[in-house]
């Protein structure tokens, strides 16, 4: 990453999504700062954008989760047997393409008759909030450990290296299904399904900060020989100063482009363990759950499978296209 | 050189150290912490209490958790013996621990095991580097071009598809509505080398598809780069063919940081392709895994963590020695 020491000016390096077009102006700094240059360079790309526009609509289905399943569709633990082929025995859904109707937008599920759009919805607050909320632990911990060993050196960096080289090379997701098993189910009063979101995102979270860390530590290293970092350090600045007001904002734009694509890595991963059953436990709906359900129907029913398997598509591309958008308008090396 | 490799293998050998005694801990601690009994997770959990009192003396669950790791790391160097009173089981080197679920000794299960995750994994590394390597070279070459719009939209759609759901549909499509395939089910290499490759196709395919994707990005970043860099300039400069530029000078420093990447990605997967295991019911090391950990059998997990964590860590020394020979800078660093 080249990017200027102008960019340190830019203390408030706000992430440039879509939201900033609603207030064009609030918070533009006079000349060109990096946030609107890179801004410039993402409203361009079309195909960044439409990954934005879909990621924030899936946000606000999560969000809306209860008031859209109140609306066009049905408690996610109520069964409509009377949707299902119960004569012949099979237990399918009545209907073409495992039951879509007005009614039932997505389907309903085979055996038990739940509305499946109302289980992806609910689906999708589960997955978005263990995604984000473990991409933000790996990113505090991942900066926080490399800015240390990159700007500390020494025995510092030789231990937090060490222990990133470590749990790179970990059988991870191995290690995450053998701990999810041994972990408890519920605590604290939160339910099973809060639980376990918290469980997950401390697992994914923990696993996920040596990929960030590694980026933070080298750009440290890099910025901590330029003139801008020499030039505060001769003027007196503690180390203090020059961490956060020299070195941090230089470091914002890889931090924010790794923390946008390790989301949809943490989707997948989400969705695998869930898939596995070590994930969120039913009858919470989750996507991978779901289609960990659907492998004993894909036969008969293959729309119950491409249901979730297309939405896990879907968001992780909304969230790949707009993560690799956003790298290429803070780095034009990258293109 | 002698002095790097000695500096990699004790390197190695103490990750392996760490991972087996993190993993220990984990597995035998956090059952502790929060209040379950690991021989009861060992045995199952209708067992009267006689039974299970027993199991904790011939596992030595009562030891300090230092003593039973001592004993647990001796029983892989040298084979141990379980003792409660009369009652002794001897498990020869390298001994992994018993499987009570199974009944039998965790490391000839996983060795039965191997062979599957084996013909997996290297049957989809060689399709995938000949896949990512080359559209991703040749989409560097012709950037912007039609085959590197398609190439790299079809990588963004592979990075982006989990492996079970491309498994899922493909054994749909196929396995069951066309019937080009058999269901699929591992035939032994030495049994009938046909069957087993035309059983493995689709698993590999679908294996593949994942980590092609990834390094077709890849090759074509660094490719990228390489070819943007001053030797590459001065050496069209000098007026050798693009071929040779190409073959003999940019490629090698654009496929090197590929090296790293197969070797950490081939490392994981020999381990257990747990979820490609499972989506095409292949009986690995990762299904393995997961059919202990649905049974409570922790042994196995932990003998199937630690062979993975082994696979992993001796990539990364081959890694470490090959790229020592290619870059001879390394070496000194």
């Amino acid at each position: 990453m080249s990017l200027g020491p102008e960019a340190s000016v830019t203390d408030e390096m706000t992430p440039p999504t879509a939201d900033a077009a609603d207030r064009p102006g609030e918070k533009a700094i006079a000349g060109r700062s990096l946030k609107q240059i890179a801004w410039r360079r993402l409203k361009k790309d079309k195909v960044a954008i439409a990954g934005a526009c879909v990621v924030i609509f899936l946000i606000v289905v999560a969000i809306l989760a209860p008031l859209l399943i109140r609306w066009l569709g049905h408690p996610i633990d109520e069964y409509h047997q009377e949707k299902l082929d119960l004569e012949t025995g099979t237990g399918l859904p009545k209907g073409a393409l495992g039951g879509i109707s007005w009614d039932f937008l997505l389907g309903v599920e085979p055996q038990s008759g739940r509305d499946i759009f109302s289980r992806i919805v609910f689906g999708a607050q589960t997955t978005l909030t263990v995604a984000f909320l473990s991409a933000f632990v790996s990113t505090i911990l991942g900066t926080v450990f490399g800015l240390a060993a990159g700007f500390l050196g020494g025995w510092v960096d030789s231990v937090i290296s060490r222990i990133m080289d470590f749990l790179l090379a970990f059988p991870q997701l191995l290690f995450a299904i053998a701990l999810l098993s041994v972990l408890p189910d519920e605590f604290a009063g939160l339910g099973t399904r809060w639980s376990r979101v918290v469980v997950l995102v401390g697992v994914i979270g923990f696993f996920g900060w040596p990929y960030i860390g590694r980026i933070v530590r080298g750009q440290t290293l890099s910025l901590r020989e330029r003139e801008f970092v020499e030039a505060s350090r001769s003027m007196g600045a503690r180390s203090g100063r020059i961490l956060f007001r020299e070195l941090l904002p230089n470091l914002a734009a890889p931090i924010l482009v790794y923390t946008t694509l390790i989301i949809p890595t943490n989707i997948l991963t989400e969705a695998a363990l869930s898939f596995l059953g070590v994930g969120i436990p039913p009858p919470n709906p989750s996507w991978g759950g779901m289609l960990s359900d659907a492998v004993q129907f894909y036969q008969v029913d293959p729309m119950y499978m491409i249901v979730p398997g297309a939405v896990i598509f879907i968001t992780v591309l909304a969230f790949n296209l707009f993560g690799d958008g956003l790298r290429d308008a803070l780095d034009p090396k990258a293109r | 050189m002698l002095a790097y490799i000695v500096r990699r293998v004790i390197n190695a050998i103490i990750t392996l150290l760490v991972v087996t005694a993190v993993t220990f801990g984990i597995f035998f601690a956090i059952p502790k912490a929060t209040g379950s009994d690991p021989a009861l997770l060992y045995i199952g959990k209708q067992s009267d209490p006689a039974a299970i009192e027993g199991i904790r003396q011939k596992m030595g669950f009562d030891d300090p958790i230092y003593v039973q790791y001592g004993k647990f790391l001796k029983g892989i160097v040298a084979g141990r013996d379980y003792a409660n009173g009369p009652d002794v089981t001897h498990c020869p080197a390298p001994c992994l621990g018993y499987s009570f679920a199974t009944e039998q000794e965790v490391t000839p299960l996983l060795l039965e095991d191997i062979p599957v995750t084996l013909s997996l994994a290297l049957g989809a590394a060689v399709l995938w580097l000949i896949m990512g390597i080359s559209f991703g070279v040749i989409s560097a070459l012709r950037r912007g071009s039609f085959v590197d719009r398609a190439a790299m939209t079809t990588a963004l759609a592979g990075v982006s598809l989990p492996v079970y759901f491309t498994g899922l549909l493909s054994s749909a499509i196929f396995v069951y509505w066309l019937g080009w395939l058999p269901q699929g089910q591992y035939v032994p290499f030495l049994e009938n080398p046909a069957d087993w490759f035309v059983n493995l196709i689709l698993p590999w395919i679908t294996l593949a598809f994942l980590f092609a994707a990834t390094y077709a990005r890849l090759t074509r970043a660094n490719m990228l780069e390489t070819l943007g860099e001053d030797y590459v300039r001065t050496a069209r400069a000098k007026g050798l063919t693009e071929r040779v530029v190409i073959g003999k000078h940019a490629l090698r420093s654009g496929l090197t940081p590929i090296v790293t990447v197969f070797g950490l990605d081939l490392g994981a997967l020999l381990g257990g392709a747990v979820l490609t295991e499972t989506v095409f019911n292949l009986r690995g090391l990762g299904y393995q895994a997961l059919t202990a950990i649905r049974q409570n059998d922790l042994p196995i997990i932990l003998g199937v963590t630690l062979i993975a964590a082994f696979f992993i860590v001796f990539a990364n020394l081959i890694v470490d020695l090959v790229y020592g020979w290619i870059d001879p800078r390394v070496r000194l660093a």
